[in-house]
């Protein structure tokens, strides 16, 4: 009796040992990437503090006096709060709105198509090729499709006997421009997904269908696309979660930061840039800090929806 | 009969779409190339302009931009190493996070992914992180600024080696278990073998990311022996617009012309645009097959 009690806690030990060892090693191999997001990620989250100090570099973070709401009230005041906000969402969901047509227009048609292999590839590649490419050679393709003197543009315009003209001064063209380039980078990626869902559609629905005399147009309307409605919903209520965020890449590098276009190219990320650049640190690292902020409370928000919706789909 | 005329016909037309589609995409790629290869009088001379087809054809962009200043060579090596040293030290510190939390009896589980997964949700945003990185980590106009913050690896690439990891046959770690196998040794000799694909989707993704990173050079580097390709790219083609708005608004006259003299030529700029995209879409090909494999995860749930 004793001994086998005994034995049974000496086995309990050996186990518990077994399993704090086994805990430890797989701890080790967590603790370089854990350090890494605590020194690079964690640390500068509690940086978001300077949005209520006034930052002199000599005094640091932390040193720095406390001023309140004062670079809230600036940002609050300033003329540029209005422009960026709205530029920021427009175009957001402008992206949003543009992307998921033309995303499940091309899925649905390469999807048509989809017997022929070697066009299907030749199509895929070349749309997906300038999803690696960056925004700077994108600047470079743009610049010369638009340079002034020598643009294809200008070339086309002057064959036709029109004056050339400078797209780089003059606002009117740029929110097309920049739907248009961000859509030309993005589409093939963007279709991919959707292509992979209508892959997966029951080949025998299609027949079905075809039994009781439904032609291919009203296949895609009745199957194909009602299939990716899920999917569509989920994608456009994720994309909303980070509305207030631009690709500054591409606000960026396309404008090539033309202050004459602000007014149509200024979105927070650039604001934030340039702020960093002039050393006005105040109405930056406040707007940075409300963005941040409210792209937590989006993204949260956002993923309980799509949780009530689609619990598979949601992200935590 | 009449129907399948019909379908064969919209095809067709949807072939013909793709076509002209793709042309979207061919055309600016033709351009740049073209322009590389062009003679620079037949580019920037009068009445000429960008040709689809070079009027001239020439090698001399490509030849000015090896040869020029050493500038190119040395933001090639820049960008190069911390792109390849950057993307190995990320994978093998993603898998190995990634490895313990996709053991479901591992202890730390739940609060380590969630460490991970809120820097997905929340960031310090550029200006607190820059202050942090320049006057804390002294990262300011260094080459680790490069390679350090990105060691992690990201959230978003954890949780997608990480459900790679649980998608593999419990019944290998079990029967490694119990031929007395330490937690280590799974990793190194089970998980890593089997993951080829998913390493390979991650990799080929951060090995593009990082060598078109111009906006790490763009925050924190001033020394131009630091610069990144595409940041060098973006610096000479903003200097340049900006010469030639100098030159129009006729100030300065005298000293612009001294100075877009030392300007590389409109043609190099687009040889060096060439040399800096090519490489990426040369080994895209050879990552392709791993994509589908790699990236069919899907569900990132946590």
């Amino acid at each position: 009796m004793n001994t086998t009690r005994e034995q049974k806690t000496a086995l309990e030990k050996v186990k518990k040992r077994g399993t704090f060892l086994k805990n430890l090693e797989l701890l080790t191999l967590c603790i370089p990437a854990l350090v890494g997001y605590i020194l690079f990620a964690y640390v500068p989250m509690f940086g978001l503090v300077m949005a209520f100090k006034d930052y002199k570099l000599a005094r640091g973070i932390w040193g720095s006096k406390w001023i309140g709401l004062k670079n809230f009230e600036f940002l609050w005041r300033s003329v540029d709060l209005g422009r960026i906000v709205r530029n920021t969402v427009c175009y957001s969901l402008t992206f949003i709105v543009v992307g998921l047509v033309l995303n499940v227009f091309i899925a649905l048609l390469l999807n048509e198509i989809r017997d022929n292999r070697r066009a299907l590839k030749y199509y895929q590649t070349t749309m997906i090729f300038p999803n690696f490419l960056s925004w700077v050679i994108v600047g470079y393709i743009t610049y010369a499709l638009f340079n002034p003197t020598l643009g294809i543009l200008t070339q086309i315009r002057s064959a036709l006997g029109m004056t050339p003209i400078d797209v780089y001064m003059d606002t009117k063209y740029w929110p097309g421009i920049l739907v248009t380039v961000n859509m030309w980078k993005g589409v093939g990626m963007g279709s991919m997904f959707y292509f992979a869902a209508l892959i997966g559609i029951d080949e025998s629905l299609y027949e079905a269908a075809r039994i009781d005399g439904a032609n291919r147009l009203q296949q895609i309307r009745y199957i194909s696309l009602p299939s990716l409605i899920p999917l569509m919903t989920i994608m456009s209520i994720l994309a909303m979660g980070s509305v207030f965020r631009g690709d500054f890449g591409l606000f960026y590098q396309i404008p090539r930061d033309v202050k004459v276009l602000y007014e149509v190219t200024d979105i927070i990320d650039t604001y934030v840039f340039r702020g960093l650049q002039t050393n006005s640190y105040g109405m930056a690292s406040a707007v940075g800090f409300v963005q941040s902020v409210v792209g937590l409370i989006m993204v949260t928000g956002t993923n309980a929806i799509v949780k009530r919706i689609s619990p598979e789909n949601s992200m935590f | 009969m009449n129907n399948k005329r019909k379908i064969k016909m919209s095809k067709a037309v949807i072939h013909l779409f793709f076509c002209l589609f793709s042309l979207l995409y061919v055309l600016p790629l033709l351009l740049i190339v073209s322009i590389s290869f062009s003679t620079e009088e037949s580019v920037t001379g009068p009445g000429a302009g960008y040709h689809l087809i070079p009027t001239e054809f020439s090698l001399e962009a490509y030849d000015m931009a090896i040869k020029s200043p050493d500038q190119m060579l040395r933001a090639y090596l820049i960008t190069a190493s911390q792109a390849v040293i950057g993307t190995f030290g990320a994978c093998l510190f993603t898998g190995m996070i990634a490895y313990p939390l996709s053991r479901s009896s591992f202890a730390f589980r739940k609060p380590i992914t969630f460490i991970v997964f809120f820097t997905m949700l929340f960031g310090g945003g550029l200006i607190p992180t820059y202050i942090i990185y320049s006057n804390v980590y002294n990262l300011n106009n260094n080459y680790w600024v490069y390679i350090l913050p990105g060691l992690c690896g990201g959230a978003w690439n954890t949780l997608v080696i990480r459900t790679f990891f649980k998608g593999l046959p419990e019944a290998l770690f079990e029967s490694a278990k119990i031929d007395g196998a330490r937690e280590m040794r799974i990793f190194i000799q089970i998980a890593l073998p089997l993951s080829t694909p998913v390493f390979a989707t991650i990799g080929f993704l951060m090995l593009v990311a990082k060598w078109n990173d111009w906006h790490t050079s763009l925050v924190y580097i001033r020394d131009q022996d630091l610069y990144t390709l595409q940041y060098m790219l973006q610096k000479i083609l903003n200097e340049a617009r900006f010469l030639r708005d100098l030159a129009a608004s006729g100030a300065a006259n005298q000293i612009t012309a001294v100075q877009t003299m030392k300007l590389p030529m409109e043609t190099m700029r687009y040889a060096m645009c060439v040399l800096a995209a090519g490489p990426m879409l040369v080994i895209f090909p050879l990552f392709q097959k791993y994509f589908a494999s790699g990236l069919t995860i899907g569900a990132v749930k946590g």
